[in-house]
């Protein structure tokens, strides 16, 4: 291929790029504006709420504690060298509120539901069931997305909450029970060091704003699937890529406005 | 043909980026009457009823439904149309997380205040109208497409629409099925007093129930009559249609260049690298 072919080539994906994601904050605005009945009609959002939130816990619940043993026992690992195995406590609930928790949970939260929810949507895209459903004078944004996407948003920070107490559970196990670690000194210090507003509520916005992340782009991916198997299947990949690599990308810009002046 | 119809297309033309679908169509539907729009697979018939229904906005020319001119409707005008309407999906399109109760119910609860008492008598006579009314707890899943098609006519006609439209209702049935859906296509019709436009290839089973006949071949209205006409008719397009001939005005072979010329210039063609 020649040079100008191939400029010609990447000038094109450069604009695609460009005019899908101008699509999705579109798409985005569209969801926010018919967002009343998913608020109005609240057993709808609720539903999704079960779907996206309540069957995610086993896998939050088993990875957060997993997570949790892990920094018990490299934690103790590395803080044992300096003689300070007793600030393990802080150093597994820190880690887990700022970042593991909202994080990891996130990166989960958008392997199960994210690739469920662009899953059904493309299916009822291809089924016609959209279609269907706007020939019956049914917004599909406001029945179908809005309730989605909202429950995303409220089933994130729940989810990172428990993804960070199981995971301190997990350090405790590890760090309290197996190794022997001062219990006392495990809790009291991380009652101390641990601020509400600085760690607590930092974590508690970082897992909302990639709850939004997370479902919005599950959503659109599903809205805009190609309608066929190959499509959805296109469709549910690009759900778990983009959202984990968004996720990342917004936890480094969060982290940087959030605790700069540490 | 009425002087009123219910849908009066006229100069219309529709094309996705250059490729032409549709091309100075003309078409007419009068109140109370079944009417066919036929033609081989890709020629325009579904297009021309995504026209009449909103979801795609032509070209150029008019689809006016009820006197109302469907693309110049705002968001709100055109949702108001669309519940005076009914559509029938090529394979029904019913909600697979819902039972086909909750399927029929689903428009009248979006739009209506009925209490869940008079639902649940209305959801039960459409059910009854197409046969179903036992089947009403059964999930889409467990459907045969006969049955699904049905359920799916029911939920179609749940608000008594005044327009109702089919996309390829028959495809795919068993001939029981085939023959159920049409009778239930001109009872319904009559019983609402609806009028109805019906998009098929299966010649045979909608000549049977149809008033009137449009053809469609390449974005062109090709030719148009009543069913009785339709089969008398001499026309080369119609009679290969009717009858199912295998070459004629539509060709048996796609365009490709000449077979021994072909034959001749490519001596083998590499499989890909995965088969």
């Amino acid at each position: 291929m020649s040079l100008a072919g191939l400029l010609r080539r990447l000038g094109a994906q450069v604009t695609g790029r460009i005019w899908r994601l101008g699509f999705a904050s579109r798409f985005l605005l569209m969801t926010l504006l018919y967002s009343g009945m998913a608020l109005r009609r609240l057993q709808l959002t609720l539903r999704e709420i079960y779907f996206t939130g309540v069957l995610s816990l086993i896998i939050i619940l088993v990875s957060g504690l997993f997570v949790g043993m892990v920094l018990g026992l490299q934690g103790y690992d590395t803080l044992q060298r300096y003689g300070s195995s007793e600030a393990l406590g802080v150093l597994v609930a820190l880690s887990l509120v700022r970042e593991l928790g909202p994080v990891v949970a996130a990166l989960l939260f958008a392997s199960r539901a994210g690739s469920a929810i662009t899953a059904e949507i493309g299916l009822m895209k291809a089924t016609e069931q959209l279609s269907a459903m706007e020939m019956m004078a049914v917004n599909p944004i406001a029945r179908v997305v809005a309730p989605r996407f909202w429950a995303g948003v409220v089933s994130m920070p729940l989810l990172a909450a428990l993804f960070s107490a199981l995971g301190v559970i997990g350090g405790y196990l590890v760090g309290v029970r197996l190794i022997g670690v001062d219990e006392g000194a495990f809790w009291s210090q991380m009652q101390a060091a641990v601020d509400f507003r600085q760690d607590i509520m930092n974590g508690v916005i970082k897992s909302a704003v990639f709850g939004a992340i997370v479902s919005w782009i599950a959503v659109f991916e599903g809205y805009d699937a190609e309608p066929t198997a190959e499509g959805v299947s296109r469709a549910t990949t690009r759900t778990v890529v983009t959202s984990s690599l968004a996720i990342l990308a917004a936890d480094f810009v969060l982290t940087a406005f959030m605790f700069r002046g540490i | 043909m009425s002087a009123e119809p219910l849908v009066d297309i006229r100069d219309l033309s529709f094309a996705y980026d250059r490729r032409v679908i549709l091309a100075g169509v003309n078409i007419r539907i009068p109140r109370g009457k079944v009417v066919a729009i036929m033609g081989p697979s890709g020629c325009g018939k579904t297009t021309t009823l995504r026209l009449i229904g909103g979801q795609l906005k032509p070209t150029s020319g008019t689809v006016r439904v009820a006197g109302e001119v469907v693309h110049e409707l705002d968001d709100a005008g055109l949702y108001r149309l669309r519940r005076r309407m009914g559509m029938l999906f090529q394979f029904g399109a019913l909600f697979t997380d819902m039972s086909v109760y909750d399927n029929i119910a689903f428009q009248v609860r979006e739009h209506t205040d009925l209490p869940e008492e008079l639902i649940h008598d209305l959801v039960l006579m459409k059910l009854n109208a197409v046969g179903l009314r036992g089947a009403h707890r059964l999930m889409p899943a467990e459907l045969s497409g006969g049955m699904a098609r049905r359920v799916a006519l029911a939920r179609a006609i749940a608000l008594d629409p005044m327009l109702i439209m089919y996309d390829e209702p028959f495809a795919g049935l068993d001939p029981i099925s085939l023959s159920i859906v049409g009778q239930l296509i001109r009872t319904l019709n009559d019983a609402l007093g609806a009028s109805s436009i019906v998009v098929t290839h299966d010649v045979h089973e909608s000549l049977k129930i149809v008033d009137y006949v449009y053809f469609v071949s390449e974005g062109h209205i090709v030719a148009e009559g009543s069913a009785e006409e339709i089969r008398k008719s001499v026309a080369p397009y119609v009679h290969q249609f009717v009858w199912g001939e295998a070459d004629g005005p539509v060709p048996f072979h796609y365009p490709a260049p000449p077979y021994g010329e072909e034959l001749m210039a490519q001596p083998g063609r590499p499989r890909e690298w995965w088969s």
